[in-house]
């Protein structure tokens, strides 16, 4: 394979941190070569999968969610889409390219978002034993109500990642909106923490995503159990286990953007998976 | 991150006829500075125990003296290297040592190596050839070589002197490099660096999960330049004719 050669004394970026203070890259355009990186993962006939869930309403942002993922989500690897949803006759049908498969999970609902939202950590990790372990590499967990309007592929995966809440980036540890509250599993202190992810795009080997989603769901049941539910929910619970076993890799806010709340500033080369326009209370119920 | 897990960090090293000098400085140097409250096993390959000095070790640091045959030939020492680690590591370091560090012996530890060079695979950049363009690089450009690279590949190019990872990794590695060697022998040439030229063609097909910088492999004769803020490890001021000899 004929390519630049890498330069050792020019930084890939100079306008942000490309490596966090553990050496975990931290993922943005220009940092990587995705012929190279093709090629090992292609070497190991990976295998990656997708979770969304699609509940109730959410139903409807399936087929915009499966159809930019068929054009831009780890293209030429293989694929299975895990859509868990309450109304499995509602899935669309998306035509999906070679290597690709989609399996339908029939789960339950719950009547509350925040417990739908919550929940999903705990059906994460139960299906991570059951199934996922031998029909996947890699898990990659993402919120449904999103499209994919750039490239997302390889240069992603890795043991366990985590990803830059897009509102998060450029605040003080202090501002992030960590559970502050001693009572809860999710507790931070003010003088601690590295980043702010986003609890709508993490992932890694099944191993790891497990481990994680495990952890989470037994925080979440301790919370309860407490009588306390942290302020932003799986979000809060995600940050506290990323702080204490830190992501092999961290993607930019590149990979969780939400472009009319934030535009699109200088930093940002590409917007990679993006918020879709929802009518909150509509679709909340 | 590391230090719960309880690693072992092994390391080998030769010092075969008149390099047996530089054994005391490099462990007396390796005890003050790498992997500093971790379990370290050095395996010193030498032709000649006797030679070998006595160096106080600290606490969970072993030392096992491995004798092999010399040769007059010093090329034919520095490419046996390969081949002796991989049988070493099936024999006895896959069971001692999670992390197995390739070292040459003619050097000296001047500051902490830690576990920020631990990864599944590692290698290091030649402090020779940092900042030139990949043509200039030393590659071995005889096609009959099995250490062959071409004008337009190569990423860095890597110093012969340090390499290592996680111990099957490793000995994939050696593996590899040493199946090279035995192909050119049975071709009758011998590639430039010897067993470096073999290191660099492979680490192209097989990349690193982890490239040091120069500090971790340094030329005192090189003048250190401002990209370079510590110095780690790196040469010792030698006569090659008299040590070759």
């Amino acid at each position: 394979m004929v390519y630049a050669q890498p330069k050792v004394l020019t930084p890939s970026r100079n306008d942000v941190l490309v490596l966090t203070p553990w050496l975990a890259p931290i993922i943005w355009e220009g940092t990587f070569n995705i012929d190279i990186l093709n090629e090992q993962f292609r070497l190991q006939n990976t295998t990656v999968g997708l979770t969304v869930f699609a509940i109730k309403k959410y139903v409807v942002f399936l087929k915009l969610f499966l159809e930019s993922a068929e054009q831009r989500f780890m293209v030429g690897h293989k694929v299975t889409y895990y859509v868990f949803t309450d109304r499995p006759a509602d899935v669309p049908q998306v035509p999906l390219g070679a290597g690709r498969k989609l399996v339908v999970l029939t789960v339950r609902n719950y009547t509350r978002w925040q417990d739908v939202s919550m929940h999903r950590m705990e059906m994460i990790s139960r299906f991570s034993e059951q199934r996922f372990l031998h029909e996947v590499d890699y898990l990659v967990c993402a919120d449904v109500d999103m499209k994919f309007s750039d490239h997302v592929g390889v240069e992603i995966l890795s043991a366990l990642f985590g990803t830059l809440h897009p509102g998060f980036y450029s605040s003080s540890r202090e501002a992030f909106t960590y559970e502050r509250r001693l009572k809860s599993q999710a507790y931070i202190p003010r003088d601690e923490g590295d980043f702010y992810y986003a609890g709508g795009f993490f992932g890694g080997s099944v191993v790891e995503v497990h481990r994680l989603t495990k952890a989470c769901h037994q925080a979440m049941v301790e919370d309860k159990a407490n009588g306390i539910e942290a302020v932003w929910h799986d979000e809060s619970h995600l940050n506290k286990y990323l702080l204490y076993h830190k992501p092999t890799k961290v993607l930019s806010p590149e990979y969780v953007w939400d472009q009319k709340l934030l535009g699109w500033p200088s930093i940002m080369k590409k917007l990679r998976y993006v918020a879709v326009p929802k009518n909150h209370q509509a679709i909340r119920n | 991150m590391y230090q719960p897990l309880n690693l072992t960090i092994g390391v080998t090293v030769f010092a075969v006829g008149k390099y047996t000098c530089f054994i005391r400085p490099f462990l007396e140097s390796a005890e003050k500075f790498f992997m500093r409250g971790y379990q370290v096993h050095y395996y010193l390959f030498t032709h000649n125990p006797a030679a070998v000095p006595r160096v106080l070790l600290g606490p969970g640091r072993l030392l096992s003296i491995i004798p092999i045959q010399g040769h007059s030939q010093w090329e034919e020492i520095s490419m046996r290297r390969m081949e002796t680690i991989n049988k070493h590591i099936a024999n006895r370091a896959h069971q001692e040592v999670d992390y197995l560090f390739c070292l040459d012996v003619d050097m000296v530890f001047h500051n902490p190596w830690g576990p920020e060079t631990l990864g599944d695979l590692v290698a290091a950049i030649h402090p020779g050839y940092f900042a030139v363009s990949r043509q200039q690089f030393p590659y071995e450009r005889r096609q009959l070589s099995a250490a062959f690279v071409a004008d337009n590949e190569g990423d860095f190019y890597y110093g012969g002197a340090v390499f290592g990872g996680r111990v099957a990794r490793v000995y994939e590695f050696t593996r590899g490099c040493h199946m090279g060697i035995l192909a050119d022998k049975a071709n009758g040439i011998m590639a430039a660096w010897q067993e470096e030229s073999h290191l660099n063609r492979h680490f192209i097909w097989h990349k690193p999960s982890k490239v040091l910088s120069p500090e971790y492999l340094w030329d005192d004769r090189k003048p250190q330049p401002p990209s370079l803020k510590l110095i780690r490890f790196s040469t010792v001021e030698k006569d090659n004719s008299w040590l070759r000899s």
